[in-house]
């Protein structure tokens, strides 16, 4: 019995955490790296999620179609960025209305071309029992992969050479041109990266859900909240900041339910921004330092 | 910036007459537009609107009334982030928020005695604190920049998903039903007590009147506002935070007031739309609705209060032509507006056209 309640309250908790990370990787990459705050972050989930829905109803294998998903997604961040991001760096806030205008444009194309619904594709992987509750398997393939994208992203950034270069870019833009690197190409493979994770959370939350075109709205609070908690620095305080709002998501959601979870995490990031302005990063490399 | 020219007319100020005098509050370095053929050009506009209900149909007349309705909201954007450089996405929140409180207020208490207008105020008040308490948590804890806009976004997206799930008979304050996703309808319109019987005001000419009003008192009171020390104030925090800081204002507090004045005027469109169209509904705080006040602005121009009155005035009646076409297609043209705006013309339309005309009047006395 007290084994049934533990693991009821880690799958909850794990349920919440992995939505978090997966939910905030792309923001978190394209504001951490480049200070940009992408509104059109829910339509890149939409678009990765249509694409594998489609693929996978095509015939593909839902792993690979997953992947094609990511792909499209992060093409077409690509594209946005050379067209319309590029010319807004110098002004973060404009940054934000102009994907704010192309989240209008997807979301309403998107239903003009595709209609309200489209066909999704079931859960796979079935389900487990416990006790007497049954749980999603696909659910804790999730929180694994919710893992696997924060090592492999931190592998990344600091262990590879793309990496580097990277963050050479962010931290010291002209430094970074001086010694031979192409800089324009850094932010656009970046802004890729970001928009191809936004995709790859579409593409794994989309067995799970209805596909409108209005589904990335699902993700934004969750995946603004966790940013603005992580704070500037989003490798440092991303994943802590995941794991605090996840314990607290989860615990109201099985108290009260799903929309006093969501309210809470509002609660808690007003909160945390008036105690720690600089976010979980923030106070975490305060202390270290 | 301007201690000589205020000094300046300080001393001069005897020997002006009191109109001049009364405009000269209404003209400063932080509005466009001054001198007598600017105020005649603005007097006009006003007669033409005042005029306009005698050669227009009621339906017509109800609804100019109702695009004047959302000019509070655009306007106390206009000066948050036009003026207090801090961007808000979430007036939706404090719009809906005045709403429902409208709404809930009226439907128990009803609409005897001239209290609607009590109510509207009461809302008004609600949504000015709840603005204040958000701007608080904000600005006292030194957020800026992008985070303001993520966290009033957030705040109006959950508003939306709470009162949209209301739908349960269990979701009553008093006899108003909240009504999750349909909405609250039934809500009484504006009633003013009136010698000889009341004036119930029903989209149509007694209700443009009253909004006219209301738009023209904002707007010249703003522009008194904003060309005080306190809009200047606010300019210098938008320009450099720290320089102003330096000078020894408390550029939180300022961030704050002018957060809840925007939240208030916003919440000022949220009671008078449902005073207007009867009804409330949580979509009118989802992404898209909190997308179109930033339309407004920025096509308008945000950083001038005028160009937003106008912009915002024209673009809702580009967007309800539009409309008439498809709303699905009008929401593409207006996001694809924004994204040309932004990449063209940040300062916005309608400022560049008012410098245009200003360049062509300056050359042609020359």
């Amino acid at each position: 019995m007290l084994f049934e309640t533990v693991f009821a309250t880690i799958y909850q908790f794990g349920d919440a955490f992995a939505f978090l990370v997966i939910a905030c990787a792309g923001l978190a990459v394209i504001f951490g790296m480049m200070g940009v705050i992408n509104l059109a972050h829910g339509e890149f989930i939409m678009c990765g999620a249509y694409v594998t829905a489609a693929s996978a109803r095509a015939g593909l294998p839902l792993p690979l179609a997953i992947l094609c998903g990511a792909l499209v997604a992060g093409l077409v961040g690509m594209v946005v960025e050379r067209l319309v991001v590029r010319h807004l760096y110098h002004r973060p806030l404009d940054s934000i209305i102009a994907t704010w205008g192309l989240s209008l444009i997807a979301t309403q194309g998107v239903l003009i071309v595709l209609g309200s619904t489209m066909a999704g594709i079931g859960t796979p992987l079935g389900a487990i029992e416990i006790g007497d509750r049954s749980y999603s398997l696909y659910r804790l393939v999730l929180m694994g992969t919710s893992i696997a994208l924060l090592v492999g992203l931190y592998i990344l950034f600091y262990r590879t050479r793309f990496g580097v270069i990277a963050r050479a870019t962010i931290q010291k833009p002209q430094m970074a041109r001086a010694l031979g690197v192409d800089t324009g190409r850094m932010y656009g493979l970046t802004f890729g990266l970001g928009a191809a994770l936004a995709g790859l959370a579409g593409g794994l939350y989309a067995p799970t859900m209805t596909m409108v075109p209005t589904m990335g709205v699902t993700f934004m609070v969750e995946s603004f909240v966790t940013v603005v908690v992580g704070g500037p620095d989003i490798f440092v305080g991303a994943a802590p900041a995941a794991a605090i709002l996840a314990a607290i998501r989860a615990a109201l959601t099985a108290w009260y339910g799903q929309l006093f979870g969501q309210i809470g995490l509002l609660i808690a990031v007003i909160v945390v921004i008036r105690i720690l302005p600089g976010g979980l990063s923030g106070w975490i490399k305060g202390r270290t330092r | 910036m301007n201690v000589t020219d205020t000094g300046a007319r300080a001393a001069e100020a005897p020997r002006r007459s009191f109109l001049r005098r009364s405009i000269a509050h209404l003209e400063g370095p932080q509005t466009m537009g001054s001198g007598g053929a600017f105020w005649v050009v603005i007097g006009l506009a006003v007669l033409a609107a005042a005029l306009y209900p005698a050669f227009a149909d009621a339906w017509t007349v109800g609804n100019a009334a109702y695009f004047m309705v959302w000019t509070f909201m655009a306007m106390g954007l206009s000066l948050i982030w036009g003026y207090a450089g801090a961007l808000s996405f979430g007036q939706t929140a404090f719009f809906g928020l005045a709403g429902y409180a409208y709404g809930v207020l009226t439907i128990n208490i009803g609409s005897a005695y001239g209290f609607t207008i009590i109510a509207l105020l009461l809302s008004v008040g609600l949504a000015g604190i709840f603005a204040l308490v958000i701007g608080y948590f904000m600005f006292y804890g030194r957020i800026s920049g992008v985070f303001v806009g993520i966290v009033t976004l957030s705040v109006t997206l959950v508003f939306e998903t709470f009162m949209a799930q209301t739908a349960g008979p269990q979701w009553r304050i008093g006899s108003a039903r909240l009504n999750g996703f349909n909405g609250m309808s039934g809500m009484p319109p504006l009633t003013i007590p009136w010698p000889g019987g009341e004036l119930v005001l029903y989209p149509g000419p007694s209700l443009y009147y009253v909004l006219l009003a209301l738009v023209v008192i904002c707007y010249l009171g703003l522009r008194i506002l904003l060309n005080s020390g306190f809009g200047n104030v606010l300019v210098a925090i938008r320009e450099n935070p720290h320089r102003a800081e330096m000078l020894g204002y408390d550029i939180r507090l300022y961030q704050m007031l002018a957060f809840g004045l925007g939240g208030a005027l916003a919440g000022l469109s949220g009671a008078l739309y449902t005073a207007w169209g009867q009804y409330i509904t949580p979509s009118s705080m989802g992404l898209t609705s909190a997308a179109l006040p930033i339309i407004w602005v920025a096509v308008g121009g945000r950083r001038d209060i005028t160009a937003t009155l106008f912009g915002t005035l024209l673009v809702l009646t580009v967007f309800q032509t539009l409309t008439i076409y498809g709303s699905q297609y009008a929401l593409v043209a207006m996001g694809a507006l924004l994204l040309v705006t932004v990449l063209v013309a940040p300062q916005g339309l309608v400022v560049l056209a008012m410098k245009g005309i200003g360049k062509l009047v300056g050359r042609g006395r020359s």
